[in-house]
């Protein structure tokens, strides 16, 4: 890729966390806590979760992380500056892309990332290359001179993400990012998300719908009001909490369902046999992967 | 508190030039600029037409293209008064609302720039933005007047007509900082837009008769004290500062603002033109107040626009 990235990645001896924070607080002045103490370290490369229910302290923490929040108490440093001294220089090295993304409806696709990438001092002809090749890996070539209020729920966090990838960031910071989507073009999208690791970019992403970012972070934050209540791979975490206890699903066709129960909970070690009904989206993806099958024979 | 270390205008071009071009471009300003346009061809006409029935040996005939008014057509400068607050409100009414209602604010925010650089490149854009259209205005006054009567203005005449433009210029630019606090102050533009439009009522429309009325109940009619307050309230109106400023810029005879008495003429030659410094000297109060007035609304709005949390 371009020697911008290279650059700052390549720095002499790379600190071991890329953002840190330390009793990090944010205390309105009506006396509500939206974060508590929260003690944040994330290393460079991974991709981290922030998961936790509505309110729960994500987004203004991620608003402290990029100086567009104050913090009331408790330090902050991001890529080793703190964002409320050096702003620039946090955010030159940081993509945000907040939730419920909005863009200027009247600009075309193109000319929105354009202005976002000006105001990034990308210099003209490398930001152009950078901006069609974002789009063109985020499959919104076609439409890039088309006007972004013609645009779906999808095709908008696709453009987000466009934005993202377009200014080559250290740190990505992804607020609720498959919000509003089907549970296909989420699943579509995190991979996209995953993708960016690949480009050595640091992923902060947050969510409330823990079962489906899961399959894409290296590790997880659980919030809860405000603060930081398990911290860990899934794997480890399951193991915490859940002890050493593994689930597994079994497809399998049979007419006499009780019986098969009864001999499954025969075996050594099952703790509880349980008949599920089919999950609709499990039927409605299958039998769309039957359809393109056929499409293609 | 330490000092920042990187400009507060990085990033303020780039603002100013998608802003300028958001503006030229949109319906509202085309509106407004076909609003003037009609007016200023009435108005003109008017003048021109009476300009001719009087002859003369007016120096200052082009001047009068502006002041001259044929009833029932109020003079362009008259219109100019009411019209541009308009256009000014028109254009930054939701200037920041907008951005928290379309959800643009925080992606434009996380780029490396300050919010200096999104509140000032909004305002200079706009006031740009009139700027533009009014010089052509301006020009094609000037031209026109020109071409109808068949003489050349004066070098004074040119530098008094630009003195007006610029004037007009800043006058635009109070009511453009105005409706800017206003959009930061309300979060829904329909409200904003209210609240700019109902000032603009105020001052063009009811400021003089509250003024009377004040005057009259604090001091005596008929006494030189009245006059003079009541002219001092007035004068809290940009509208008045502004016809005031036209009257002495584009009117040379005006040697005066504010009321006279006899004895304070004594000595002076009536009717003969002041030349330009001296009418300079005369409305210079009037500059340095709405120029500090536009800072002190800029001021003001720029301190809150950098306290509100952006979760937009």
């Amino acid at each position: 890729m371009s020697n911008r990235k290279s650059k700052s990645i390549g720095k002499t001896s790379p600190p071991d966390a890329v953002i840190r924070t330390e009793g990090l607080t944010k205390r309105y002045p009506n006396g509500t806590v939206a974060v508590d103490h929260l003690d944040l370290t994330i290393h460079p490369g991974e991709v981290y979760g922030m998961l936790g229910p509505n309110g729960s302290g994500k987004t203004t923490t991620i608003l402290m992380l990029i100086g567009l929040a104050e913090a009331t108490q408790g330090t902050v440093r991001v890529a080793g500056y703190d964002p409320l001294r050096r702003p620039l220089a946090v955010k030159r090295q940081v993509a945000y892309m907040p939730d419920s993304v909005g863009f200027y409806n009247d600009m075309s696709a193109f000319d929105n990332l354009d202005y976002t990438g000006q105001l990034a001092q990308i210099p003209g002809a490398e930001r152009r290359r950078l901006i069609d090749a974002a789009l063109q890996r985020m499959g919104l070539s076609e439409v890039k001179h088309s006007r972004v209020g013609t645009f779906s729920r999808g095709m908008r966090q696709r453009l987000a993400l466009a934005e993202v990838l377009a200014k080559q960031p250290r740190i990505a910071i992804l607020d609720e990012p498959t919000q509003g989507l089907d549970p296909e073009s989420a699943h579509e999208f995190l991979q996209l998300i995953r993708s960016l690791k690949e480009d050595g970019i640091t992923i902060l992403l947050s969510s409330h719908l823990l079962d489906q970012v899961q399959q894409i972070c290296d590790r997880v934050g659980l919030f809860y009001k405000g603060r930081l209540i398990l911290e860990g791979t899934v794997e480890e975490l399951s193991k915490q909490v859940l002890g050493g206890h593994i689930r597994i699903q079994l497809s399998a066709v049979t007419d006499d369902r009780k019986g098969f129960q009864k001999t499954l909970a025969g075996i050594a070690g099952v703790q509880e046999v349980q008949i599920e009904s089919h999950r609709l989206d499990e039927v409605y993806r299958t039998h769309l992967a039957k359809e393109r099958q056929n499409a293609e024979a | 508190m330490q000092k920042r270390e990187e400009s507060a205008l990085t990033g303020v071009g780039v603002v100013i030039l998608k802003e300028l071009r958001d503006y030229l471009g949109s319906i509202r300003m085309k509106l407004l600029i076909g609003l003037i346009l009609i007016t200023a061809i009435a108005s003109t006409y008017g003048a021109a037409s009476r300009i001719r029935s009087l002859v003369g040996e007016d120096q200052f005939l082009l001047l009068g293209l502006f002041t001259v008014s044929k009833d029932p057509v109020p003079s362009f400068v008259a219109f100019l008064g009411f019209l541009i607050p308009l256009a000014a409100i028109a254009l930054g009414f939701d200037a920041i609302n907008s951005e928290y209602s379309r959800r643009t604010l925080s992606r434009v925010l996380s780029q490396p720039i300050h919010r200096d650089a999104l509140i000032i490149g909004k305002a200079v854009a706009a006031v740009v933005a009139i700027a533009i259209a009014l010089l052509a205005l301006w020009l094609l006054i000037l031209g026109g007047g020109m071409l109808f009567f068949g003489i050349p203005p004066t070098g004074e005449q040119v530098a008094r007509a630009l003195a007006f433009y610029s004037m007009t210029v800043l006058y635009a630019a109070i009511w453009v900082v105005l409706a800017m606090l206003f959009s930061v102050l309300f979060k829904q533009p329909a409200t904003s837009a209210l609240a700019s439009l109902g000032v603009w009522l105020l001052i063009t429309v009811f400021w003089p008769i509250i003024a009377s009325v004040i005057a009259n109940a604090v001091t005596d009619p008929n006494t030189l004290m009245y006059a003079k307050t009541q002219q001092a309230i007035s004068r809290i109106s940009p509208n008045t500062i502004f016809g005031e400023v036209t009257l002495a810029l584009l009117n040379p005879t005006t040697r005066t603002l504010g009321p006279v008495v006899f004895s304070q003429l004594e000595g002076a030659i009536l009717g003969t033109p002041l030349p330009l410094g001296v009418s300079l000297l005369l409305i210079w109060p009037h500059v340095s107040g709405l120029a500090a007035a536009t800072l002190v609304l800029f001021a003001g709005t720029y301190v809150l626009f950098q306290r509100q949390e952006v979760r937009a």
